[in-house]
């Protein structure tokens, strides 16, 4: 049996727990993050609309509400600091009736007092001057110059790293099964062993509520609610600009239609209740209804350069707003729990809110050395000729491509699998450096991108797995 | 910047080819340039045989025809770089490469021949709902991962698609021990070669699904099972025909697309229904002195035809190379695929400048039985030829020879097309 002792653990590798992670990380605290998965960014931070949104949509006065605008407002500086993608592209919302203008104005007024900056409505020609693939039918929209996109992989994982390199453990394949109350703090009993702690975090996603309800008598009911998408093509990329969202109507929020920052096209998600907090399997009726109603907003969404579909699941709690703070009944144990949508918008602010209420009940000061900028991953593709050429020479493995399809290098995979927390999968070399994430949905770079693996980490092929333990690609020598 | 006659873009079949027959009509400054490791391209991972009889006639497994023309190659001492990835050209046919011992430079050429090849349709452009876990290949991956690797994939496989490459790894895995348990087919009919359905399933006792579909994948970490069901007229799944299967594979052989984003890169116009670039009867493309062959061009089904039409395209960006001059008093018609024909390559035709003859070869839309090929000249039959059956998995080709244009001095098109009678 295997044992810890930390200050803090923060349950939960998603953008959540690695932004509080992040944040903790100024504090003399001896921090962990604990994760039941093999990487980060594993459950819905990997699987969303990868938008950062304005903040019209949150009740005013609500948590959703103050975490979004403020995460919003953060983006920028974060983006900066931590060097991982993000582009602030702007949203319409798109009102189709002239019955639904009041609907469109309520949402305006709704942003204003929520402090979202620069709101305005305009005509649905004003709409298709901006954006000229935006439906006909549609007779206003509100435009939010505020909203944005997001690497969602490479905002946790740069979290992620830059807590490590200040200081942070992160403990993975460690499900947390049972939390109890200690004279010192809490004790989680995990599958190999025991974390002790005086103080716990809980970001755990979909099963935040199941953490929650193992120290505190103040229940919570996370329902995961499934939300499909389709990923088309990046020659589909330029399709809108802007994220076009539907006025949240009788249809429930609508699907949205937008670029990614890497150029894809992205649509959805559907929104439905399920009970198997496991659930991320698509559905034949919801990836149609995603065509069906993409369709609404965006004229000639090219859905025959659809290159792959998945879905995430949303942390719903029963009370439709985040929980975020120290549980009343339940001393030093914090919850950030039902961050569902705009959570991923939502993470760093709620970072360093859970970061300041956790050291402010240590009594932790800060370090007096913190490193607060990271160096994202090298992008040669991104450089120009001569840039690129200079870097072959000086490091000959960015020369080789192994994903043709997204011109990714030998190089950076190697730099996926040896820095900071690297990958021990093949989805975590996905998520860091997009190879495999192209039209070919890996087809070719498969069997190349295993061996460099294979080698890096010292590992048989057959160990190789896609992303958990027992995720094996291969069954065996031949 | 290295200055080149002809550059070819892949070192698979179908740039051996057209690398040999380029040096044989005079050219000798001549570079290869391959992305993999070693020269020959898929067919490497072919170790079935079947291919050659054309060429060779003689039955040679995928390695055996690749090293007959690498063979060549070499005997011709024409350059090639492996581990080379081109990542753009442009109309002036500069040639921007990048590996691991040059970095990053750039290749003038004179005349470029693509030929890229192919990949494979992956799962995601199917939209085929359910869980993504391991164990999902599509078939040439699985086919690298055990003949070139010399791995398992899996042991209780159902495969999507009856492809030729889904049908030889249908084979293949038994083989290896493997259970594969179905082959499940959208379309009524297969896409494969009828002596693959035969050789590879058949005479294995491997069932084949037509008119069937993948309608959910199960397991979180690696597959558990899939659900099939059968489609109807408009190819969507009949509720309460499902049938489930446990395994722990699936395979997909559910198309290939020619690999051209380098051809887009140069503005080359596309064919919409081969994905290949339109071609003239020199298998130039719409940029002068571009040339495709292969795969890249259209999907073929048999090596043979590849190294046929990638020795055209060789010899006549040879011919382009050495004349260095345009061609004048053209006089260019446009081939029309109607009626069944779904396209042909090449796209045009210059009567005045043909060679002797001229193979067109095409795909039928759907599977036909006793109908027949026809070549209209102008709205006038020219020919027609009886087939028993047509099938969409089976390139067709009819020959046109210069001296049938004679009576034609103002032809303004050619069609072909099917007929019942």
């Amino acid at each position: 049996m295997k044992e810890w002792n930390f200050d803090a653990v923060i349950i939960g590798g998603g953008v959540t727990g690695c932004a509080i992670a992040r944040e903790l990380s100024r504090y003399q605290l001896h921090t962990a993050v604990v994760e039941r998965e093999e990487d980060v960014c594993s459950g819905t931070s990997k699987a969303n609309s990868a938008i950062v949104h304005a903040g019209h949509d949150a009740t005013p006065g609500s948590e959703k509400a103050r975490f979004n605008v403020e995460g919003n407002r953060l983006m920028g500086q974060l983006s900066e600091d931590l060097d991982f993608e993000f582009e602030r592209n702007g949203s319409l919302i798109l009102c189709f009736a002239e019955e639904d203008r009041p609907a469109l104005q309520e949402l305006y007024d709704k942003g204003v007092k929520n402090g979202v900056p620069d709101l305005k409505i305009i005509t649905g020609d004003e709409a298709r001057a901006m954006e000229p693939n935006v439906s006909d039918a549609v007779v206003a929209a509100l435009y939010a110059p505020t909203g944005g996109i997001v690497c969602p992989f490479g905002l946790t994982i740069a979290l992620a790293e830059n807590a490590c390199d200040n200081g942070v453990e992160f403990i993975f394949n460690q499900e947390v099964k049972k939390v109890n109350k200690t004279e010192k703090g809490y004790d989680l009993e995990t599958v190999d062993g025991v974390i002790h702690a005086s103080y716990v975090i809980n970001a755990a996603g979909v099963y935040a509520d199941e953490i929650h309800n193992m120290v505190s008598g103040r229940k919570l009911h996370i329902t995961p609610r499934k939300g499909d998408y389709c990923l088309l093509d990046k020659e589909a990329g330029n399709h809108v600009k802007h994220t076009i969202f539907q006025l949240p109507g009788k249809l429930g929020k609508g699907i949205l239609v937008t670029p990614t920052i890497h150029g894809n096209l992205l649509t959805g998600p559907t929104a439905k209740n399920i009970e198997d907090k496991e659930a991320t399997a698509t559905t034949a009726e919801e990836l149609a209804e995603i065509m069906e109603k993409g369709s609404v907003s965006v004229k000639n969404v090219p859905f025959r350069q659809v290159i792959t579909s998945f879905s995430g699941l949303r942390a719903h709690e029963d009370g439709d707003d985040f929980i975020v703070g120290e549980a009343e009944d339940a001393p030093g144990f914090f919850d950030a729990a039902g961050i569902e949508s705009p959570g991923l918008t939502s993470a760093p602010a709620i970072g360093v809110y859970v970061a300041e209420k956790v050291a402010e009940k240590a009594g932790a000061a800060k370090k007096a050395e913190w490193k607060g900028t990271r160096k994202g991953f090298v992008r040669p593709e991104k450089l120009s000729l001569e840039e690129r050429a200079a870097l072959i020479k000086e490091r000959p493995e960015y020369g080789t491509i192994i994903c043709r399809c997204e011109g990714v290098s030998e190089g950076e995979i190697v730099d996926a699998i040896n820095r900071t927390l690297g990958a021990v999968s093949l989805d975590g070399i996905k998520r860091r450096v997009r190879q495999g994430m192209g039209r070919c949905q890996a087809g070719f770079c498969t069997p190349r991108t295993m061996e460099i693996l294979a080698r890096e980490r010292g590992m048989k092929m057959e160990d190789i797995c896609k992303n958990a333990p027992g995720s094996n690609m291969l069954t065996g020598q031949k | 910047m290295a200055k080149h006659d002809i550059v070819i873009i892949g070192g698979g079949p179908a740039g051996l080819a057209a690398a040999v027959a380029a040096r044989k009509a005079g050219i000798q400054d001549i570079l290869i340039l391959e992305r993999d490791g070693c020269l020959g391209g898929i067919l490497n991972q072919c170790i079935h045989n079947g291919f050659g009889l054309h060429t060779f006639k003689e039955e040679l497994t995928g390695p055996e025809y690749a090293a007959r023309y690498i063979e060549m190659v070499e005997a011709e001492k024409i350059p090639y770089k492996l581990n080379t990835m081109v990542i753009d050209i442009n109309k002036e046919k500069e040639v921007t490469v990048i590996n691991k011992e040059d970095g990053l430079t750039t290749i003038q050429a004179k005349a470029i021949i693509l030929a890229m090849g192919c990949r494979e349709r992956p799962r995601g452009a199917l939209n085929i709902p359910g869980y993504r876990p391991a164990g999902i290949y599509s078939a040439g991956t699985a086919q690298r991962l055990m003949n070139i690797e010399g791995f398992s994939v899996g042991k209780e496989v159902v495969i999507l698609g009856s492809g030729d490459i889904g049908l030889i790894m249908a084979r293949r895995m038994t083989l290896e021990g493997a259970k594969v348990k179905v082959v499940a087919e959208l379309m009524p009919y297969s896409g494969g070669l009828k002596r693959n359905i035969v050789q590879c399933l058949d005479d294995y006792g491997i069932p084949l699904k037509l008119s069937h579909t993948v309608v959910g994948i199960e397991g979180k970490e690696r597959v558990t099972g899939i659900t099939i069901a059968q489609v109807g007229p408009d190819r969507k799944p009949i509720p309460g025909t499902e049938e489930h299967y446990s395994c722990d594979t699936l395979l997909l052989s559910v198309g290939l697309i020619p690999e051209n984003e380098l051809s887009r890169s140069i503005g080359i116009d596309m064919s919409r229904i081969t994905s290949g670039p339109e071609v003239n009867d020199q298998l130039e493309t719409s940029a002068e002195g571009v040339f495709a062959c292969g795969n890249v061009l259209h999907v073929h089904d048999l090596v043979d035809y590849v190294s046929e039409e990638a020795t055209l395209a060789g010899t006549n960006a040879a011919e382009y190379v050495r004349s260095g001059e345009e061609k004048s008093n053209c006089h260019v018609v446009e081939l029309k695929a109607e009626n069944g024909v779904r396209y042909t390559v090449p796209q045009t035709l210059d009567v005045n400048h043909m060679q002797d003859q001229v193979t067109v070869r095409f795909r039928v839309a759907d599977v036909y039985k006793d109908r027949y090929i026809s070549v209209y000249y102008d709205g006038v039959q020219i020919s027609k030829r009886k087939k028993k059956v047509l099938a969409p998995g089976e390139m067709e080709q009819v020959v046109l020879k210069k001296e049938s244009f004679g009576d034609y001095p103002d032809l303004k098109n050619i069609v072909i097309c099917t007929e019942v009678e």
